[in-house]
């Protein structure tokens, strides 16, 4: 596994409210510019392995994190952390479409006027990240419309193009394909192949297909633990343990 | 009788029983506003808008002072009691989502919306009345606020809990802090429903009385300042009706008219709104 490392993580362990332990140790390295799937049956703690990485976590009051979590070698789980610049450098896409009440053109200025960026950059902006998110065609006449009014697949496209205008160098991605049909699939797929030339992706996938199609690298989770972590082709070829290939092999999960 | 007929027999009391409540209920509602309908068109003229009220006894005036003072009132009311009910209820819907703090205050304002106005009113009367010895405009639009408020913050907080937690996530994930998340993602999902909480609100104090009556109590002459007492037409129509004047009684019954047309808009407008926003989903 050569290629410049975006994100360490070392003997991760998290915990929710109450104590109950959800990941186990978790060591893995993220590749810049490469796609990582994180794949496992459910409840083994991926979700909440990604959510760690924006410290989404942070939301809710009693979570605890132990261990390092290094993004270009600082320590993101530093106290002195300001979580507000993180989660703008660290984008995420949720499962199901959550386009805001407003326009679309709306919906991609959010996270610009957040951020210090002049106007006069706003209109490039919105058009260069909805173009990246292959959206731009589709909305370039309608931008003053209720985001309400695009399809499941164009509002999970939206949100993507939402994360990318504020220009993250990591996004992260849970299960963004579950809620759509397979066309709108694939045309997620194909941008996540796109985005990886600028970006450092990271996505949770319950579609193991998927993890195969798009990644580089791949992560097998179970109850909380790091299974496996390798090139993703090995991961489907020459799984080298046990668990990990009978989850890939559908004996279950 | 076998039992087949029994349970159809008991069927057909209950429903008889059911059914003729509800025409007694009904009987009665359409009575008070065909009487208030018929007898307020009657007396409405325009002298009713534009002449303040004539010395008891003569005819002609009318009731410019009351409207007047009513908006008044009323407009301050607003004032004071739709911010503090919005920000309370986004306390208890964001800040302290699910704390048992947030609970009780949720319960409290439940049983402050059915607190009798007249409660309201003397309580006004001993925090603001009585220690500056006479009444006042404020006094009363502070009654009306404290009667808003509950009423504001618990349609608040039921708007903004219905806002899907997945949306200020999404928000988060961008970089914002909470009171961007609140002001530009949530208010904007909920603004609908606020707005019509907030309508209902109005419609729930502009017929008040018992909270104005010691409070702003009534002024003959037209005023528009609110340190002194202000007229206030649900007042004068108490003090009217109760008068043994018959143009007095006319007027009243006009005043009467106009406030049940207003509250019936508000309230037709408010629902209108809900099943617009929120019925078709």
């Amino acid at each position: 596994m050569s290629g410049e490392i975006k994100i360490e993580v070392k003997g991760l362990n998290f915990y929710y409210s109450g104590g109950i332990h959800v990941l186990k140790n978790i060591t893995l390295p993220v590749n810049k510019n490469t796609v990582t799937a994180l794949i496992g049956p459910s409840g083994c703690g991926k979700t909440t392995f990604l959510r760690c990485l924006n410290r989404m976590h942070d939301l809710y009051p009693g979570n605890r994190y132990e261990g390092e979590i290094l993004m270009d070698g600082k320590d993101i789980l530093d106290m002195d952390v300001d979580i507000i610049r993180l989660r703008s450098r660290v984008g995420m896409v949720f499962q199901k479409p959550t386009p805001f009440p407003m326009s679309i053109l709306e919906n991609i200025t959010f996270g610009l006027k957040l951020m210090d960026i002049r106007r006069s950059e706003f209109v490039d902006r919105v058009e260069e990240s909805l173009k990246n998110a292959a959206l731009w065609d589709e909305t370039k006449d309608r931008l003053q419309e209720s985001a309400y009014s695009l399809s499941g697949g164009q509002q999970q496209r939206l949100c993507i193009a939402r994360a990318l205008a504020v220009e993250p160098d990591v996004i992260l991605m849970d299960e963004p394909c579950s809620a759509l049909d397979p066309i709108a699939t694939a045309r997620i797929e194909d941008l996540i192949a796109e985005l990886k030339r600028n970006y450092t992706v990271v996505i949770v996938t319950h579609n193991m297909q998927q993890a195969a199609r798009v990644s580089e690298f791949a992560g097998f989770f179970m109850t909380g633990e790091l299974i496996e972590f390798d090139v993703t082709k090995r991961i489907f070829t020459a799984p080298s343990n046990k668990l990990t290939e009978d989850y890939i092999t559908g004996r279950f999960g | 009788m076998s039992r087949d007929k029994i349970r159809r027999f008991e069927n057909s009391i209950a429903l008889s029983l059911c059914t003729l409540a509800t025409f007694f209920g009904l009987f009665w509602l359409i009575f008070i506003l065909g009487d208030v309908i018929v007898n307020g068109i009657g007396a409405l003229n325009l002298g009713l808008f534009v002449n303040d009220p004539a010395p008891p006894g003569v005819e002609g005036g009318g009731l410019r002072n009351a409207f007047v003072g009513h908006l008044m009132i009323t407009f301050f009311a607003t004032l004071i009691g739709v911010p503090i009910g919005l920000l309370g209820g986004t306390f208890l819907a964001e800040y302290a989502r699910g704390s048992r703090s947030a609970r009780i205050i949720s319960v409290l304002s439940d049983i402050m919306v059915s607190v009798p106005s007249i409660v309201i009113g003397t309580f006004v009367y001993v925090i603001l009345v009585k220690p500056v010895g006479h009444f006042s405009g404020w006094a009363g639009a502070v009654a009306l606020a404290f009667i808003m408020i509950p009423v504001v913050l618990r349609t608040t907080e039921d708007m903004l809990t219905l806002i899907p937690w997945s949306l200020r996530e999404a928000a988060f994930a961008l970089g914002a802090p909470y009171y961007k998340v609140i002001v530009k993602v949530v208010y904007r999902g909920a603004a609908a429903g606020i707005f019509t909480g907030v309508l209902l609100s109005i419609a729930r104090v502009v017929g008040e009385t018992a909270p104005l009556l010691f409070t702003s109590f009534n002024n003959a002459f037209f005023s528009v300042n609110m340190n002194e007492p202000v007229s206030s037409l649900t007042v004068t129509i108490f003090q009217y009706a109760m008068g043994p004047y018959e143009n007095w009684h006319a007027q009243a019954w006009a005043a009467s008219f106009i406030i049940t047309i207003v509250i019936l808009a508000l309230t037709i407008v408010g629902r209108s709104i809900i099943s617009w926003r929120y019925g078709k989903r």
